[in-house]
């Protein structure tokens, strides 16, 4: 099998993928952001409950579905954010977007990344990128001061049938 | 069953029309291209690519408008192309052929200049569950701006039939246009076209065929399908992008008002108004795409000489050929018809989603298409978000349909390891 396809499609991102973590509704939600990928039909909708005293994100849940990028990243996201401050969670999705659209080499990661290093692979795969994308794109959303905004991912590949 | 043991017709050198494709002698990830997505946009032979070189070597001015020795050259290579596809599709005179951008903006200038003219609050749109976007959103426009409203023919479910026991019920006296895919291009599906059209006529209501999967393909004949409007896109079939035809019944474009103003459309322009010219060039506003229009020529003349019957015949060999071998596989979900199929298979696999598949494939150098295939609703139908793709035509080979099921399988072991 090609090295670039075991490093896009390593053990951990395949298990998340079968498996997501914190996959299903969340009670009590303070906020829930929905987004969808038109290329591909792919949609997530992620909720967290935010904790206003703490500023923390306390419980982290998502629904949806979509390729094995799409549901490793989100699953892998929700296990890093979980537990973290909204300040914490916002450096996160910026080390993670460095790394994923290859503005930061791979060697370069920051640590913090844990497991979502393993995701660099995808990086070498440009019309995947979106796909790694989608669960922080509803982060980002959903971390923003002003009201939660649903989304729909821009159609950049120009495919037609 | 199908009679794998037919191959292709005797005197045709499947190997040699191939090779004058120059893009596919290539490899892609250190593999050699297997290139399953014609139904996306088909490749170009030789003879497409130096036509259109030739024109803007020797023979390119504007047309209609110049006096001089090479703008009477690019018009009449204009205006041949034209003819040309008159006699593609049996038109009874090249001032039904109306060249456009593509199959979308022939249909857009249908649902706008003609459904402008003939399309009022509490008419019938009908259409069918298997159209391609392009062939729902122009008439969803159409109705937002009337207050008219669609119906869809519905599909059986994976076999991607169209249920025409609904037929009587949805083909009413109050539908003022039916507009319909040839050849869908997620299912394979080959509607009845004439017949729906016969059928359509007999209530005196219009009819447009989207024969975008069709035109390449297998020989059309606007004549004995009996459509008012027909539609296609050069790109699909051999010919340049940009380019696409409508064809129209005369007497209907002459009931139409023009679609966009401009240069060339006109007879004599006032302050205030202006006057029009008829069908075709009073619908071909602006300078036109000779270039696109002399590599259509010379696509229609290449796809003749090959033949369109011929051709249909070794498309629907491969993709028979393709579903059957996936079939075998277990753990696939196929889409369409299991006969009478065009040449194309659409397939889920059993835990991997579409779109690693395609990534997966590419990486052995297959080109197939994943995702809705401009078939949103339809995928919706179906309760899959998206799908992969299979396209065949004449340039593909049975030792390519292997490397596809060999390049499946590894995927599949690859997702289960």
């Amino acid at each position: 099998m090609d090295l670039d396809l075991e490093e896009l499609y390593q053990t951990v991102v395949l298990d998340h993928s079968r498996k997501p973590r914190n996959f299903g509704p969340l009670a009590d939600a303070t906020v829930t952001v929905s987004g969808d990928n038109p290329t591909c039909g792919d949609e997530i909708a992620l909720s967290l409950r935010l904790d206003s005293a703490t500023d923390r994100l306390e419980a982290v849940g998502f629904t949806g579905s979509g390729c094995s990028i799409c549901m490793a990243s989100t699953s892998l996201m929700t296990t890093k954010i979980k537990g973290k401050t909204r300040a914490e969670a916002t450096a996160l999705l910026a080390d993670f977007q460095g790394m994923i659209t290859g503005q930061t080499p791979a060697a370069e990661a920051p640590k913090t990344l844990g497991d979502l290093r393993l995701l660099n692979g995808v990086a070498k795969f440009p019309q995947r990128i979106k796909c790694a994308t989608l669960g922080w794109h509803a982060l980002k959303g959903a971390l923003a001061e002003s009201a939660p905004v649903n989304f729909s991912l821009d159609n950049h590949d120009g495919s037609k049938s | 069953m199908h009679d794998f043991a037919k191959h292709a017709p005797a005197g045709t050198d499947w190997a040699a029309l191939r090779r004058d494709f120059p893009i596919l002698d290539q490899q892609v990830h250190g593999q050699p291209l297997v290139y399953l997505d014609s139904a996306a946009s088909s490749q170009r032979p030789r003879a497409v690519i130096d036509a259109i070189s030739h024109y803007y070597e020797h023979d390119h001015s504007n047309v209609h408008r110049g006096i001089h020795e090479l703008s009477n050259r690019a018009t009449t290579a204009y205006e041949a192309a034209r003819v040309r596809t008159a006699a593609f599709l049996n038109a009874r005179t090249p001032n039904e052929i109306v060249f456009t951008k593509g199959t979308t903006e022939s249909i857009n200038l249908v649902a706008t200049s003609w459904g402008s003219q003939h399309v009022k609050a509490g008419d019938t749109i009908l259409l069918t569950e298997l159209e391609h976007h392009a062939n729902i959103i122009p008439w969803q426009l159409l109705a937002a701006r009337t207050g008219a409203k669609l119906v869809y023919i519905p599909v059986l479910g994976d076999s991607g039939v169209l249920d025409l026991s609904r037929l009587d019920e949805l083909l009413t006296p109050a539908v003022k246009i039916f507009s319909l895919v040839h050849i869908s291009n997620t299912m394979g599906t080959i509607n009845p076209v004439a017949e729906l059209c016969a059928r359509a006529r007999a209530l005196g209501v219009m009819t447009l065929v989207d024969a975008a999967q069709s035109a390449g393909h297998l020989p059309l004949d606007v004549q004995s399908l009996g459509c008012d409007f027909l539609v296609f896109s050069g790109h699909k079939i051999l010919g340049p992008t940009g380019t696409g035809v409508l064809y129209g019944r005369e007497e209907v474009f002459a009931t139409m008002p023009p679609y966009q103003g401009g240069g060339e459309m006109i007879v004599r322009v006032d302050w205030q108004e202006s006057k029009f010219k008829p069908a075709p060039h009073g619908f071909e506003a602006g300078t036109p795409h000779v270039a696109g229009a002399v590599g259509l020529h010379a696509a229609m003349d290449y796809l003749d000489n090959v033949g369109r019957q011929n051709i249909f015949d070794h498309d629907r060999d491969l993709a028979a050929y393709a579903y059957t071998r996936l079939s075998e596989l277990g753990g696939i979900r196929l889409f369409g018809p299991g006969t009478d199929r065009a040449g194309l298979v659409s397939f889920t696999m059993d835990d991997v989603h579409a779109h690693d598949i395609v990534t997966m494939a590419d990486q052995h150098g297959v080109a197939l298409r994943g995702g809705h295939h401009c078939n949103q609703p339809l995928h919706r139908k179906l309760g899959v978000p998206s799908s992969a793709r299979a396209s065949f035509y004449f340039y593909n080979t049975r030792d390519e349909v292997d490397t596809l099921i060999e390049v499946v399988e590894k995927i599949r072991a690859f997702f289960n390891r």
